[in-house]
């Protein structure tokens, strides 16, 4: 289960077990912290585009402040609805956050790459993966974590027993599994070009130089930057973040399907949301470029490789803010028309033509015929979904316009 | 650019400093001079007050936030010129929206609005303001309660919306003293006539050089008339 980690091959004894749950507190610690630091970055940084302030008053430069909303979400009345379901409106917001924290187990967050190295450390003489577990299933997980997720968000609304939580809830749930497809057939890609759903092998798979000796082997570049894009507008969508936020969509939906909830079990989603963009970061990171992957010119390589992750994943997190602050919402037309018409098609036949390229190094094809013969078949399905598309929009126009 | 341009036009507000926020606790913005904030019951200059307990600004309350009654006043201690004073006064702030229509119905001027509107009681009955708190003390300034944020000069402004208008609308009243002098105040000066002419609501044939309204068969009742020897509160204040 946790294999690959050379930590459990061997003999389990109570040290191993003290790492193991090391790691776990470890691990836990940082995604609240990080998360509480994301809100804040968060809202500083879109208060910066906007031409605002942003939190200023809690603690030097407002950081604490959302350690004080949190404070207060504690001390609000929980609130539970006469026509809610109440179970399942209590189990929802869990349902939302455990994902949140478990999806974080298999990134590999340091750890030494640079030079050949397995990217091991050792804690009290058992060497170890900087990560708290590395199922063989790896990447997969990340993919049923998030699944779940739906479920909260879809029974938050469900049970809420009122009708804008109901119609957030389906939008979200329509939007995510949407959006479900075009995210795992990116990470086909990454799959295929590496070899291994295995996290650890995804980042050691990178950590080699590429073509001369200074641009990186990062699957950005070894897959194409097409997965790596659907992936990034994918994991927007999939987050519920702007310019995807339909499923909470302020101005229309009261917040959508937290809209009943208070206290504490608002601040759930509202941490899981949050986290999720942190998680969703450092997935990208892992998948795409690199991970902990990176020179360590000096001192000990593990802290290099901590180093490398945070300033991608901090560098991803800027990116998220810059798009929330910059692009509008979109409408829920266009959102499914992003997704089913566009990301889904693009992504498949990337990795369709990701496919034909390793078969023909495989066997030795040649690349002078294979690509052209490639560009021609790709072309000639990009042509045939248009021609459809055009075709079921005129039928669906007839009869509507002259 | 196309589609990513619109990242480089947020990305350039990092760090530009041009930012309006006022850091509201610790500054205030300035306020219009028409904003309608707390009532004050003002005093005539030798210190009566000129609140008559005629009950109109109760009866044309829509909120029903008022509560007047009139009583005579006493013959050897008057509270006001003439013959009766406000006995009880009383607004419930947690009813009154502000939209100054018992300054409007007013014949004395005696209740006005300040420009505070940022307090905050804790209990009902602080909510009910009575004259103890609305009328003005012997400096003609409103009192300023615990729960009100005043900041120096803030008191100064009264009752500007009621300077501000020409009577009965008309605009060839503009600039004419219509109303009685105040308890620290004197005789307040009027507002600066408006010079640009509100070229949306007035067809250009009504309005002449200066922008004033050039109706000759225009709002009736002062035509002809020296504003100053038709009105009642001039007058009528030397008289007790």
């Amino acid at each position: 289960m946790f294999g690959g980690d050379p930590l459990l091959s061997g003999q389990v004894d109570l040290a191993v077990v003290l790492i193991v749950l090391l790691k776990v507190v470890l691990v836990f610690a940082f995604l609240l912290v990080a998360t509480m630091l994301m809100i804040w970055f968060e809202r500083k940084v879109v208060g910066d585009l906007q031409n605002r302030i942003g939190p200023n008053t809690a603690g030097p430069f407002g950081l604490f402040q959302t350690f004080a909303d949190g404070v207060k979400f504690f001390f609000k009345e929980d609130l539970l609805p006469d026509r809610a379901e109440r179970r399942v409106f209590i189990l929802a917001p869990l349902l939302t956050v455990v994902p949140a924290f478990l999806l974080f187990c298999i990134v590999p967050f340091g750890g030494d790459f640079s030079n050949g190295a397995n990217g091991t450390v050792e804690i009290f003489g058992h060497e170890t993966f900087l990560q708290l577990a590395n199922p063989p299933i790896g990447i997969l997980f990340a993919l049923a974590m998030s699944s779940i997720a739906v479920y909260g968000v879809m029974l938050a609304g469900w049970s809420s027993g009122s009708k804008y939580p109901l119609l957030g809830s389906v939008r979200a749930s329509a939007q995510m599994v949407s959006y479900e497809a075009a995210l795992g057939l990116s990470v086909c890609a990454v799959v295929l070009t590496t070899g291994t759903l295995d996290t650890h092998q995804i980042v050691a798979a990178q950590a080699g130089d590429g073509w001369g000796s200074f641009i990186p082997n990062w699957n950005l570049l070894v897959a194409g930057i097409v997965p790596f894009i659907v992936f990034l507008l994918a994991s927007q969508a999939e987050l519920n973040r702007p310019p995807f936020d339909l499923v909470e969509a302020e101005q229309e939906l009261v917040g959508g399907y937290h809209t009943e909830y208070s206290s504490i079990r608002f601040a759930l989603f509202f941490v899981a949301e949050f986290m999720n963009s942190v998680t969703m970061a450092a997935i990208i990171v892992t998948l795409f470029l690199g991970g902990p992957a990176g020179p360590a010119p000096i001192g000990p390589g593990w802290l290099w490789g901590v180093f490398w992750f945070f300033l991608k994943v901090i560098a991803f997190l800027f990116l998220f803010v810059w798009i929330r602050g910059t692009v509008p919402r979109v409408r829920y037309d266009q959102l499914m028309d992003l997704g089913w018409k566009v990301l889904i098609p693009l992504s498949l036949g990337w990795l369709l033509v990701l496919a034909t390229f390793h078969v023909a190094r495989d066997q030795h094809w040649n690349g002078l015929v294979v690509v052209p013969i490639a560009a021609a078949i790709a072309l000639t399905f990009f042509g045939l979904l248009r021609f459809a598309m055009a075709t079921a929009k005129a039928n669906r126009l007839e009869g509507v316009v002259e | 650019m196309g589609y990513l341009g619109g990242f480089l036009v947020s990305l350039r507000q990092i760090g530009r400093k041009q930012r309006v926020t006022t850091q509201y606790p610790k500054e205030k913005a300035p306020k219009p001079v028409r904003v309608h904030g707390r009532h004050v019951l003002n005093r005539y200059e030798d210190g009566m007050e000129k609140c008559i307990g005629c009950e109109l600004c109760a009866g044309v309350c829509p909120a029903r936030c008022i509560y007047v009654r009139g009583a005579d006043n006493p013959v050897d201690d008057p509270v006001s010129p003439g013959e009766r004073y406000g006995f009880v006064y009383e607004i419930n702030y947690l009813r009154c929206i502000h939209c100054d229509l018992c300054v409007e119905a007013c014949p004395t001027e005696a209740i006005t609005e300040s420009k505070m509107f940022e307090f905050s009681f804790t209990s009902r009955s602080d909510a009910i303001y009575t004259k103890a708190e609305l009328v003005v003390d012997d400096e003609g300034m409103p009192r300023k309660l615990p729960w009100e944020d005043w900041r120096p000069g803030e008191d100064l402004h009264t009752s500007a919306w009621m300077r501000a208008t020409a009577p009965a609308g008309d605009a060839r009243f503009e600039g004419v003293v219509g109303w009685s002098g105040e308890l620290g105040y004197g005789l307040r000066a009027p507002e600066a006539a408006q010079d640009v002419k509100d070229a949306i609501t007035t067809p250009d044939e009504f309005v002449d050089e200066h922008g004033h309204d050039a109706d000759p068969h225009g709002p009736v009742g002062h035509d002809g008339l020296s504003h100053d020897e038709t009105d009642p509160h001039t007058q009528g204040h030397g008289g007790h």
